[in-house]
């Protein structure tokens, strides 16, 4: 068997957190992180890259391939090789490692956007469920995260001062992140004084819905030498999904994670940090369990998504925030997860390291 | 459990979703000229092709796009078809054309409709201006244009259609 080509992530930028982005439109916030990730490597546009892949959802937008106009923003003339996956681009960047390891890439531009302002979140996501029993019900996303959590508590596997406590981590964490929607010094006592939205979810158990964007740079090891621009590996990428029929998950547990972790090899060396994509504060808690996060691990140092949830580009941005760490020597390995679905039903788990 | 289970072919599951949809900063700038009578393009900073309605990006170079462009309501044909049959809800009634229209100092076109014309006459090439409805009724959409009517200047060779400079044509080479 031959080596799996190793990847390398060379640039990456994230828009700010915005409750609402304004008069903007999708290529008006894709367009400065495009640019930011070109600056970095010094390249011109996505002509200068061998394959484009972007994440989004029209839900989002409500209108059918408003994707497409996302393109727009890159530059296609003369045309380039171009893909989309209707999800995070999390899973955009996964296409795109796939390609360069066929070998029919050398670097790829992945980039992920969403104007979550647009509708009503919650209930457009709960379209997301299958068609036929759930999706009729209207069953929103925060009601299905609370009867998650309500069994989470049940089973003595979190409590809500423990998910409290992951809200006032991660908005302390989020107060060195310039992009924050939400930061600063809390205590779990004030958290846990207000009252539940959707019991036993306070609204700060909810990750703040954000409007932006974010892009990424990855390529060969012989390619980012030749830019000789720092890099990270991604020595590991894994995803898998469970059933949508939610009375057959364990909702207390996250299985797929745990198996995608397995497969990226997270176990293989210390995990500095961990970038979790965690929309709901209990939901890191599952997650920290099925990937064996132990005290030697900060969690979401930048915040993670409760400094602010960039439909389609957080799971991106997790990467991205790893990827930073990494260059700057902060750290010399750490994870980066992905979510989609409701209540952690699909999972997507990378690991990055330094080269 | 009966012996004959009636197969369910079909449910209806309707779905309702309300939307802000926001055009985008360069689109509603398009709009509040529109809204005043004045047709407002941008222009690439870097190939300097200009668009109208602009999205705001050139997506031949992938730039951000900038710098806004008055145009005049003086355009050509670039393609166009006769509507033969009746399309639901449209208050239009058949024959009537629809035209891709460049106007004068833009390059890419935009559809409109062409009237005080014989529907049989209409050729690509064709020298057309736009029919404003009364200021008064004037509001954030396209349709303040009621249709394009041909004018009396030449034909536009088909290379120079979508390449002729601001100022119009006069027939030169």
């Amino acid at each position: 068997m031959t080596a799996m080509k190793e990847i390398a992530v060379v640039a990456f930028s994230q828009s700010d957190c915005l409750a609402r982005a304004g008069a903007a439109n999708e290529v008006e916030l894709i367009m400065p992180q495009l640019r930011a990730v070109f600056d970095q490597v010094g390249l011109n546009n996505a002509q200068d890259v061998d394959f484009v892949c972007s994440g989004s959802c029209d839900y989002l937008q409500g209108a059918a391939f408003a994707f497409v106009a996302g393109v727009d923003a890159l530059g296609a003339v003369p045309p380039i090789k171009e893909s989309h996956v209707e999800m995070d681009a999390a899973w955009a960047l996964y296409e795109c490692i796939l390609k360069i390891r066929m070998g029919q890439a050398e670097s790829a531009l992945i980039y992920g956007f969403g104007k979550a302002s647009s509708g009503e979140l919650p209930t457009v996501l709960s379209q997301q469920l299958d068609p036929y029993y759930l999706a009729p019900l209207w069953v929103d996303t925060v009601s299905l995260a609370a009867m998650q959590a309500r069994l989470l508590i049940e089973k003595g596997l979190a409590s809500e001062r423990a998910m409290a406590g992951v809200v006032a981590r991660a908005r302390k964490h989020a107060m060195a992140n310039p992009h924050a929607q939400i930061s600063g010094e809390v205590s779990v006592e004030s958290l846990l004084a207000a009252g539940t939205v959707v019991s036993p979810l306070r609204e700060s158990d909810c990750a703040p819905v954000a409007d932006g964007a974010s892009a990424m740079i990855v390529c060969t090891v012989d390619k980012a030498r030749k830019w000789g621009v720092p890099y990270a590996l991604i020595s590991g990428i894994d995803h898998r999904i469970e059933t949508h029929n939610l009375g057959m998950r364990d909702l207390t547990d996250s299985p797929s994670t745990r198996q995608a972790a397995a497969a990226a090899g997270v176990e293989r060396g210390p995990v500095d940090v961990a970038e979790l994509y965690a929309p709901f504060s209990h939901q890191e808690i599952i997650l920290a369990r099925a990937l064996g996060l132990g005290d030697e691990t900060v969690i979401n140092p930048s915040g993670g998504v409760m400094a602010g949830n960039l439909m389609m580009a957080s799971g991106l941005s997790r990467v991205g925030e790893v990827f930073r760490r990494i260059v700057s020597g902060d750290i010399s390995r750490g994870v980066a997860h992905a979510t989609s679905g409701p209540c952690l039903q699909h999972n997507l788990v990378a690991v990055l390291e330094s080269a | 459990m009966s012996d004959e289970t009636e197969a369910v072919t079909r449910i209806e599951t309707p779905i309702y979703l309300h939307y802000n949809f926001t055009a985008g900063r360069a689109p509603a700038r398009f709009l509040q000229r529109i809204r005043q009578g004045v047709l407002s393009g941008q222009r690439c900073p870097s190939c300097a092709n200009v668009y109208i309605p602009p999205r705001g990006s050139c997506p031949a170079c992938g730039v951000p796009t900038e710098e806004e462009v008055v145009l005049p309501d003086k355009g050509t044909v670039q393609s166009f078809t006769v509507v033969a049959i009746p399309i639901p809800n449209n208050p239009i009634k058949p024959p009537f054309v629809i035209a891709n229209l460049v106007l004068d100092g833009a390059n890419i076109s935009f559809i409109h409709l062409m009237s005080e014309c014989e529907n049989s006459e209409v050729h690509i090439g064709q020298r057309v201006q736009a029919v404003w409805k009364p200021e008064a009724e004037w509001t954030y959409a396209m349709d303040n244009i009621r249709y394009f009517r041909p004018i009396d200047e030449p034909d536009v060779p088909v290379e120079r259609i979508g390449k002729l400079p601001i100022t119009g044509w006069g027939g030169e080479e």
